[in-house]
């Protein structure tokens, strides 16, 4: 009991530092290059969603999952379908509300979208994973599994709607212009010009619903507790009476609700999908799970606006192309250092 | 009669690829088959074999054909040594870089959980292809890398090209896998084999899991390293999109598993049926030979192989020692 409270205290203290670290980091990245760190934001939440299905599955069922990008463009494409076609066809259809690109349509396509993900996702679970899981499987063939069944999912969205980049219904907007300048003590000034999509806006209020009520579901919901004890000890959460299968298809669920939140938000932010954009965001996703701490949600969170920040940012020194180079890189750093993550425990 | 002789040139140029393809299964045999590590990808190490061996041995360009290429190893010319030995420098320049490549990303994932390697492999694939087709003075960017040179050259006329280097690619491969079959059959090789099935109980008995676990690592990384320069010096030309992760990764993966893991002869098998299937589809009528319908039987096939057969074809032998 008194090594644990002490454990629990030092892991405070070392969280409390690298929090004040990254707030010193960021400020001086948005100094830096205010315009690139806000759009480094929008792109960390969207890695953070996406990286947050992975740590769940990781937390629970213990492998890492890489199918999850080829998830979320399965997400962007069922919302291009319900906007350009199921919905039309009932009269729903539009874009540009209010300053938003997109119109209210994509608002009653999105639950649609998330339910139709949720059952794929608990679909495959009862009829792969959930055999190899009865025959005692090893982790890295569940892995393997999951690579092939991205490859199925990218030829399946490429076999309905070709390979060419698609769009969402859009109409286009005016960004939001901040333009001020920051005297400094010294004596003259910074000059700050930032061009805002409003859509970004939006996205970001969204990713922070999201996570918030994620933190609600695990903290204070029986089924979010239950997740928590299995991710602990599944056999021991086995015992104790809780429902394990249910467990996980729970699990494979909110991880695909918000791989497709995210992938359709994806293809909202930067106006268009492609059938391996999830595939390559991949990178990002694993990078942002390693660097916040396997199975840590929160970390995943924070993990995700870093590296959605430092690749942004990059690209003021380096090519934009190399964004994902940069991902990689920084989560070879992370495993070099600090491999359990920022927030991860120290045995895993 | 000509039917016979076009036909014997269809094989011939099938032969060459799944050859290669081959190379590429014996080493993923290696990482996956016996020790047990996720490598999903392959293209990394397939490129890096394949740009470094066209690097090594394509003439430097003139400044009117390239404008900001400047390498050219022009390798045949400044060894000079009369007979094509330049060719298996090349090839074991490949396999080097492969390996050191191997033996740094390695040495920092491999004392990790299993699922780093997964992920730092594709890295490396990614890392690598974006560095070849950005950075123009290095790999000529998005054109890519022509005018590889041939395995003997001119003396061998155009249309026989195939036919020499098919035997080329046959000699290498069996030579890969004879070498490749003693390592696996030796005390080396039975640690590896112990390491896949139970790390603890390995460590136990007194291995340094992780060493082996980085040669083996090396080992097959450079393998595939060859292979990419195989395919350097069959094709002749190189770009960034030759190493698209269907045809450098998936199928790759697929051909293993087909085949069987844990066993190179079933390595092989595995590299001509699939490229066999594949390349025959060509013949199909146009209506069901469609690439995206291809890309999903590539995924699904390698689901219902795990899922139903997960031995593949032929499967491990099995040992004594395990018996």
């Amino acid at each position: 009991m008194h090594s644990a409270a002490m454990r629990a205290r030092t892991a405070a203290h070392s969280e409390l530092g690298w929090s004040v670290a990254l707030v010193v980091l960021c400020c001086f990245l948005f100094l830096a290059a205010p315009g690139k760190m806000v759009n480094g934001l929008l792109l960390g939440c969207m890695i953070a969603l996406g990286a947050i299905g992975i740590t769940l599955i990781y937390s629970i069922l213990r492998f890492a999952h890489i199918a999850h990008g080829d998830y979320m463009t399965l997400g962007a494409y069922v919302t291009l379908f319900l906007l350009t076609v199921a919905l039309p066809a009932l009269g729903i259809e539009g874009a540009g509300f209010g300053p938003f690109t997109f119109g209210y349509p994509l608002l009653i396509a999105l639950p649609i979208t998330i339910l139709v993900c949720c059952a794929i996702a608990i679909a495959l679970d009862y009829s792969v994973y959930e055999r190899l899981r009865e025959r005692g499987s090893g982790l890295v063939t569940l892995s393997m599994v999951s690579l092939g069944i991205a490859i199925a999912v990218r030829g399946a969205i490429q076999m309905l709607w070709g390979t060419e980049p698609l769009q969402l219904p859009r109409e286009t907007r005016p960004f939001y212009h901040i333009d001020f300048e920051l005297a400094l003590p010294t004596g003259g000034a910074l000059p700050f010009e930032m061009r805002i999509p409003p859509d970004n806006i939006f996205l970001g209020l969204t990713t922070v619903v999201l996570v918030g009520a994620l933190y609600l579901f695990l903290n204070r919901t029986r089924i979010g507790k239950a997740m928590r004890a299995t991710s602990d000890n599944i056999d021991l959460a086995r015992v104790t009476g809780i429902n394990t299968t249910r467990i996980i298809h729970w699990t494979w669920a909110i991880a695909a609700a918000y791989a497709a939140i995210a992938g359709t938000l994806i293809a909202v932010s930067q106006a268009q999908m492609l059938p391996n954009s999830g595939w390559n965001t991949l990178i990002p996703l694993f990078a942002a799970v390693t660097l916040g701490g396997i199975g840590k949600p929160w970390g995943a969170l924070v993990g995700g606006l870093l590296v959605g920040v430092s690749t942004e940012v990059s690209t003021e020194w380096l090519s934009p192309a190399y964004k994902p180079a940069v991902a990689f890189g920084i989560m070879l750093l992370v495993l070099l250092v600090r491999p359990r993550g920022l927030f991860g425990d120290r045995d895993s | 009669m000509e039917y016979l002789i076009s036909f014997i040139y269809f094989l011939v140029s099938f032969g060459i690829l799944a050859g290669i393809y081959g190379v590429f299964t014996l080493g993923l045999n290696v990482h996956w088959g016996y020790t047990g590590l996720f490598n999903i990808g392959v293209a990394g190490f397939f490129a890096l074999g394949a740009y470094t061996a066209a690097l090594l041995t394509t003439t430097p360009p003139s400044p009117d054909q390239f404008e900001d290429f400047i390498f050219g190893g022009n390798l045949g010319n400044t060894l000079r040594l009369g007979i094509d030995l330049w060719f298996i420098v090349a090839l074991a320049g490949a396999a080097a870089v492969s390996g050191i490549v191997a033996l740094v990303v390695g040495g920092i994932t491999l004392r990790l959980r299993d699922d780093y390697l997964a992920i730092s492999t594709l890295g490396i694939a990614e890392s690598v292809r974006l560095m070849f087709l950005n950075e123009k003075w290095l790999g000529n960017g998005s054109r890519g890398l022509y005018k590889i040179p041939k395995f003997l050259g001119d003396r061998v006329s155009p249309d026989q090209y195939d036919l020499l280097y098919f035997a080329v690619v046959i000699i290498v491969l069996a030579a890969l896998y004879f070498a490749i079959q003693r390592a696996i059959d030796s005390p080396w090789g039975r640690v590896l084999r112990a390491i896949r099935e139970d790390e603890e109980a390995t460590a136990a008995a007194g291995k340094n899991v992780f060493r082996f676990k980085l040669q083996a690592f090396i080992l097959g990384a450079a393998v595939m390293g060859i292979g990419g320069a195989l395919y350097a010096h069959g094709f002749r030309y190189v770009d960034p999109f030759v190493f698209d992760p269907l045809f450098a990764t998936f199928i790759i993966w697929v051909m293993l598993m087909v085949g069987g893991s844990g066993n190179n002869l079933g390595a092989l098998l595995g590299a001509f049926i699939v490229w066999g299937i594949w390349s025959s589809t060509q013949f199909l009528p146009q209506e069901i030979n469609n690439p995206n319908l291809r890309f999903f039987l590539i995924g699904f096939l390698l689901v219902l192989v795990i899922l139903l057969r997960p031995n593949g074809i032929l499967g491990e032998r099995r040992r004594v020692s395990e018996g």
